[in-house]
Parts: structure tokens; C-alpha cells; sequence
């Protein structure tokens, strides 16, 4: 069951290339870049091969159905500090994010929808600068895919079952008989960019949010471990506070793009839902 | 004609050259996104929530773009 990768076998898992420090290798065998995101796999139950990530992923959901569970399990009118911390999440989703899209009335139904696509985006994301994990699952493309994927089947058959057919037309391609002469190429681009173009924005922006801020990361630290090789200490100290910067930075980055990617999966729901003109 | 063929050649990695490309557009975007914002923070400062809310989301839009850019050198191939 060989599957062709894109890089080497020997390049997986860079840290193992048996580069010491003060060793004197170059650059170059060191650098991270597509490799630094193929793992190899470390166990094998009953015929799947398990790696990293997937380890990592499932590590991650497990956690937030535990907190979850733990949180609303004996609910209580006067809430305990699980069941607050709980609350505080569940209502920034619904208060914050569903009912300022999609509204009060139609919009609980999709709330535990958008709560599950928060958490689970957002703790994937965490995994990037939990130590010893040190990877961001939804750097790899399929997972950011799927829940695109999901979120693209459910406001698509919104649309149809709210407006039939026809009507689904007319909202695909933002029909509006006020435009006259310039509608045949509105309606166009605005099929195109609908149907199209808005799951696979919506895939990658999380996608290399996620990807370009680890290999940032990686970049840094094996800047300021191979400095130490060559230059000194001096600049790779400052390797090294960029390194924290940037962490610091792919804190704010990964709340923010779990957030985006919940606030447009609303408003697409609620383009779905919208009334015709 | 060889000559010439070395004066126009891009060696080395294009796909840096083509992220440095990328970045123009959406570095213009983020500076007008948040600008305006701030802007409007300061003519009506009672209305935070809402302005934050939409800078964010103007950030995520404009910032998207120029992450394409990263990632598609390493979508054609590293040499």
C-alpha cells in the first residue's frame, strides 16, 4: 500500500535527519517547506494507518465533547464554573454570531451547527502551540475541505428547498430586474462566484492561515537553532523572539480565523434563507 | 539573442517573487479595511462592537487573498 508522496521518504519528520547542533550542515537539509507537513505513520489499527494528525484530531474531539459533556451534563439554575465557562462559549456563538446573521427566529436551529464548527475549528487550530504536538491539523487541506464541503451541501440544498428551482436561480445569480443592461453579466459572475468560488475561498482561507503561520513558526526556530551553528548567539537570539512573536500571534490568528470561518458559514445560511426581492 | 535570454531570465525561486506580487493588493486592502475603521471608532465610539466586527471580517476577506499567494508556489511543485 505505497502511496506516492510528493516529497521523499527520508525527508519526513525533519527533526530525525541526523543534523547536530554545531554539526556545520547547510541550510538547505534543514528548511522546513511541503515536507514538513507529511508525517509518517505511527501505529496501524486494523489496516488504517494512524499518524500525527490524526492522532491529534481525534485527541482534539475528544476533548471537546468531554468539555462539553461535562459542562451541560447536570445543568444547574445557578451554574457552576464548567457550566459557566460552557454558557459563556455556546452564547457567544448564538448572541455574537447566529442570531446577528441569520436572526432570532431561524437561526437556533442552525446554533449547535455553528457552536460545533467553532470548537472543533478552533481547538484544531490550538494544536499548532500546544508543546509536544506543535502541528495545526486544519493545516492539512482535507479537513478544512470537509467542513467547507459541509457547510457548501447545507446552504446549497437551503436554497433549494426554500425557493424551488427557479428561485434558486435567482439566488445563485443575485436577480434583480433594476439592473437592465448590465444583469446578463452580473448574473454571471455572480453564479460563478457563488457557486464556485465561495466554498473554495472559504476552504483555503482557513487553509493557509493555518499553513502559513506554522511554516512561520518552523521557520524561526530552525533559524535560530542553525544560527547557532554559524553567526551566533546574538542573531539567534532574535531568531528566537521572532519565534515568540509570531506564537503569539498565531494565538490571535487562530481565534480570528475559527471565527471568520463560523461568521461566513452563517451568512451563506442566511443568504439561503433570504427573501427574493 | 542568448544574451538576451540571460538579461530576462528569473532564476531561483519565482514563486517567492510571485508571493512578493500577492502581498500589494491586500496590504492596501488591510490598511484601508482598518483605517476606515478606525475612523469610524473615532466619529462614533458608542458603535465599537459593530465596527470591530466588520474590520475583522474585511481583515479575514483581504487577508485570504494574499495567503492564496503563500500557498500556491507550493501547490505547482518546489523545485
Amino acid at each position: 500500500m505505497q502511496k506516492e508522496l510528493a516529497v521523499s521518504a527520508d525527508q519526513m519528520l525533519a527533526f530525525e535527519t541526523d543534523c547536530h547542533l554545531f554539526d556545520g550542515c547547510g541550510f538547505s537539509t534543514v528548511s522546513p517547506g511541503l515536507h514538513s507537513f507529511v508525517f509518517k505513520p505511527i501505529a496501524n489499527v486494523g489496516g488504517v494507518e494512524i499518524n500525527k494528525t490524526m492522532l491529534l484530531a481525534l485527541l482534539g474531539t475528544v476533548a471537546i465533547v468531554w468539555f462539553f459533556w461535562a459542562a451541560f451534563n447536570k445543568p444547574k439554575i445557578v451554574p457552576g464554573k464548567l457550566q459557566m465557562i460552557g454558557e459563556a462559549g455556546y452564547d457567544f456563538i448564538r448572541r455574537g454570531i447566529v442570531y446577528e446573521t441569520i436572526g432570532k427566529k431561524e437561526g437556533e436551529k442552525y446554533v449547535p451547527f455553528m457552536v460545533s464548527l467553532f470548537f472543533f475549528i478552533w481547538v484544531m487550530n490550538l494544536w499548532s502551540v500546544i508543546p509536544l504536538a506543535q502541528f495545526p491539523v486544519t493545516s492539512i487541506i482535507a479537513y478544512p475541505m470537509g467542513l467547507a464541503a459541509i457547510v457548501y451541501i447545507t446552504w446549497v440544498s437551503l436554497t433549494f428547498k426554500r425557493h424551488g428551482f427557479v428561485g434558486a436561480f435567482k439566488n445563485f445569480t443575485g436577480y434583480d430586474k433594476s439592473l437592465g443592461p448590465v444583469l446578463p453579466m452580473s448574473m454571471t459572475i455572480e453564479f460563478f462566484s457563488n457557486l464556485l468560488v465561495r466554498p473554495f475561498t472559504h476552504a483555503v482561507r482557513l487553509f493557509a492561515n493555518m499553513f502559513a503561520g506554522h511554516l512561520l513558526i518552523v521557520m524561526f526556530t530552525v533559524a535560530s537553532w542553525y544560527m547557532l551553528n554559524g553567526i551566533g548567539i546574538a542573531y539567534a537570539g532574535v531568531s528566537f523572539l521572532m519565534t515568540i512573536a509570531m506564537t503569539a500571534f498565531e494565538l490571535f490568528i487562530q481565534a480570528v480565523q475559527a471565527y471568520v470561518f463560523v461568521l461566513l458559514a452563517s451568512s451563506y445560511i442566511q443568504g439561503a434563507l433570504a427573501e427574493s426581492h | 539573442m542568448s544574451a538576451l535570454q540571460n538579461l530576462a531570465a528569473v532564476s531561483g525561486s519565482i514563486g517567492s517573487v510571485g508571493y512578493g506580487l500577492a502581498a500589494i493588493g491586500p496590504g492596501i486592502g488591510v490598511g484601508i479595511v482598518f483605517g476606515n475603521g478606525t475612523q469610524a471608532l473615532a466619529r462614533q465610539p458608542e458603535a465599537a462592537g459593530l465596527i470591530r466586527q466588520n474590520q475583522i471580517l474585511g481583515f479575514a476577506f483581504c487577508e485570504a487573498l494574499a495567503l492564496i499567494g503563500i500557498v500556491m508556489p507550493f501547490v505547482y511543485g518546489v523545485k
